[in-house]
């Protein structure tokens, strides 16, 4: 950025727009210098700073995202603003249906009765609900169950044997972390389908990172052996009782596990005219 | 067993060789065979224990690319088998979470290197049921789509029974097969610019139109098939070797393929008619008139024939997706998910159209603007999860896909059909010969792109 001449009135615009993009991103220092700029230069970039002040420190609607470690890097708005291009003044909020409450009903009409038939199940197996699951979520035509985490084998042996749900194939268990979520970073997504009554369901799982243990399920659904074994891989999520909880895509010596957010990604250290290739999670980015 | 019931001599001087000769493990001698030593090694085997576990693989011709068997012999009879895999993990679901929701689509299509249309078709389906687009995907892009799909279909089962027929010894359903498969990849390039990983189904529909001469091809790429395809049958149907070393071998039943949670054709194989194309129609699919080949002796032969008749209705849906191919646009109409350039090919291989070059060069200062934004930076997919299966060559092939509202997926998992159906390898293998193990694996139709991503 070249610096504003005090004594010029007029400003090229390209000039101011390229000084407010500066200062998103550029040091609180570096930015008092910038807004040394004559107030009557250009009245839009020096209403800024004022502006930046009093906004209100929460922003009307959903909670904003906590600071998630992908959004570090070269360049971008950061502090809750969600501005991707400097100048834009977005505001992302969290809309992660992930991380709201249980969807309320109605629901869509295939998924009403097998919310009811899961109710039906759980209580001949002498439950409820309410015990086995922290939440239901129905989001795009799917639904989820989020288990408790102690409940796991039970739930999933219900799944699979009661008469009204059938899940007979377990096709896969994923992980997914989101270190933001303190207590719970990381997920564990079970898909399960029946080909009795020709419908999926998720089940998914919680646990924290300083506690990675999740009942296996390998028991009820032997299928779930390598997967099982490829999140404990990528995740570091031990599965209590799985007959062989290695490694099975990395070495086995393989320090870490890949898949977490905060693994370091490492870079390339080639040299270009004085400059590095900084990892993938350092670089510029727009979210 | 002592040191001097060995009569196997190392092949070089220096017995810290790793590559040739015997080694004192805390497991028992490890012998490593480079070839021309078979002789010494059996006379090293008959002197010591029975019991001999053989790693076959990862760089063995006979197991479909970089999968290890881990076999444990009682002469020629396998007690005990287990996989290793990951020769060939690339880390493609890490490296895409630093990709745009785009980008991506270049990455999945070399997982399966095999079938990239459907791992293509995997992840956009659930791209654009998390943008709540699915419905908007126009005609022509899901026909363009579909069509695509059973042609790499046909050219995956071609691959596959070409394979297995060389580690049988049947050559030339080898060289039939890979010359039938080639003709499929021609027509892959002149649509999409290249034989393989192709990058063609695009979030929204699909990156270029047909291109001129496209559907003449086509049609004489089905009659060709149609008068080739009955040579797999009459070489194989009825002929006594290849029945003696298919009939019976590597038989999985329904109850195992439930537990093990297999799909495709080795499921279709024990007589149930499972396939998501039918049961849970995705692109269209309900609309199209095909049959669900099954057979139920669950063994290496009826999956051998199941793929036969797959690759048939295959061309019967292909013939279908000429008749009703519309012109129409082939990517949504909305201008923030559709890339702005129609690709062309020009002299130096791929590229923008020189069209829209000039447009955003020479006319419009916006369209350039949204062209770099839109590239660049990418959209943003509102935040959720979604699982989204469709029928793969192999079986089920699901994409778990995770946004949290970012123009860059927050995490892509693929629950892949090879890495899934490898767990049989156990159930299929142990006590038949060794022989039969690379039957029985050749059935499965593992491959390792897939597997290991």
């Amino acid at each position: 950025m070249s610096d504003n001449d005090p004594q010029s009135g007029k400003q090229d615009p390209e000039e101011v727009e390229e000084a407010s993009r500066t200062r998103a991103e550029t040091s609180p220092v570096e930015e008092q210098s910038a807004a040394e700029a004559p107030a009557d230069a250009e009245p839009e970039a020096a209403a800024e700073e004022p502006e930046e002040e009093s906004l209100p420190a929460e922003p009307e609607g959903p909670a904003l995202p906590p600071e998630h470690p992908s959004r570090r890097g070269m360049f971008g708005a950061y502090g809750g603003s969600g501005d991707t291009s400097g100048y834009g003044r977005l505001v992302v909020r969290d809309a992660n249906p992930v991380r709201g409450g249980s969807t309320p009903r109605p629901w869509p009409e295939q998924l009403e009765a097998l919310g009811d038939d899961v109710s039906a199940a759980l209580q001949e197996a002498g439950g409820t609900d309410a015990d086995a699951f922290d939440k239901v979520l129905v989001d795009r035509g799917q639904i989820t169950f989020f288990v408790k985490r102690e409940k796991l084998a039970e739930v999933a042996r219900t799944f699979r044997d009661d008469p009204l749900l059938r899940f007979e194939m377990c096709m896969g268990v994923n992980g997914v972390h989101y270190p933001e979520e303190i207590g719970s970073e990381l997920h564990v997504h079970i898909q399960l389908l029946s080909i009795t009554h020709n419908r999926r369901v998720n089940l998914e799982v919680t646990c924290p990172e300083t506690d990675p243990h999740v009942p296996s399920i390998v028991h009820t659904y032997p299928s779930a052996n390598w997967h099982e074994r490829e999140t404990y891989d990528f995740f570091g999520i031990l599965f209590d009782g799985h007959p062989a909880l290695t490694r099975i895509q990395m070495p086995d010596d393989w320090p870490g596990h890949p898949q977490r957010k905060d693994y370091p990604l490492g870079g390339i250290p080639v040299e270009y005219k004085g400059a590095t290739i900084a990892p993938p999670d350092e670089r510029r980015a727009y979210n | 067993m002592s040191q001097q019931d060995v009569t196997f001599t190392p092949a070089g001087d220096d017995t810290d060789d790793p590559y040739a000769g015997v080694r004192e493990t805390t497991e028992g001698p490890v012998y490593t065979v480079t070839g021309q030593d078979w002789d010494d090694v059996v006379g090293a085997a008959a002197a010591g224990e029975e019991r001999i576990v053989v790693n076959m693989g990862p760089q063995h011709p006979s197991t479909h690319g970089v999968l290890r068997l881990i076999l444990e012999l009682d002469g020629e009879n396998v007690t005990e088998a287990r996989c290793g895999i990951g020769y060939l993990h690339t880390g493609i679901e890490k490296n895409m979470e630093y990709r745009t929701w785009t980008q991506g689509v270049t990455f999945v299509t070399r997982m399966d290197y095999l079938s990239p249309f459907f791992n293509e078709a995997a992840y956009v389906l659930g791209v654009e049921k998390l943008l709540g687009i699915t419905d908007d995907i126009p005609e022509r892009a899901n026909v363009i789509r579909v069509m695509m799909m059973e042609l790499n279909r046909i050219s995956s089962h071609l691959v596959c029974i070409a394979t297995g027929g060389m580690e049988m010894g049947a050559l030339t359903v080898m060289t039939n097969g890979f010359r039938e498969r080639e003709r499929t990849l021609d027509l892959f390039e002149l649509i999409t610019g290249l034989r393989m990983n192709s990058a063609y189904i695009r979030p929204g529909g699909v990156a270029q139109d047909l291109p001129p001469g496209a559907v003449e091809s086509i049609r004489e790429y089905l009659r060709w098939m149609w008068d080739h395809i009955g040579s797999y049958e009459a070489f194989c149907n009825e002929n006594p070797v290849f029945k003696g070393r298919t009939v019976d071998v590597g038989y999985l039943d329904l109850a195992g393929c439930m537990a093990l949670g297999i799909t495709g054709p080795v499921l279709r194989s024990t007589g149930l008619p499972w396939d998501l194309r039918k049961s849970q129609p995705y692109c269209g699919y309900e609309t199209y008139d095909f049959e669900v080949p099954t057979r139920d002796s669950a063994d290496s032969y009826g999956r051998f024939r199941i793929r036969i008749d797959e690759m048939k209705e295959s061309l019967k849906i292909v013939e279908q997706c000429l008749d009703r191919l519309e012109p129409g646009p082939v990517m949504v109409g909305d201008k923030k998910i559709a890339w702005p350039a129609q690709l062309a090919i020009g002299s130096d291989g791929m590229g923008n159209s020189l069209d829209h070059i000039r447009h955003i060069m020479g006319e419009s200062m916006e369209a350039l603007i949204h062209h770099f934004k839109l590239v660049t930076e990418g959209f943003r997919v509102p935040a959720g999860e979604v699982y989204v299966p469709i029928e793969s060559p192999r079986g089920e092939l699901g994409a778990h896909v995770v946004s949290d509202g970012g123009t860059r997926p927050w995490r892509v998992h693929f629950r892949d059909p090879s890495f899934n159906n490898l767990q049989a390898v156990p159930a299929m293998c142990e006590g038949s010969m060794v022989a039969d193990v690379i039957v029985s694996v050749a059935s499965l139709d593992p491959v390792m792109g897939g597997c290991d991503r």
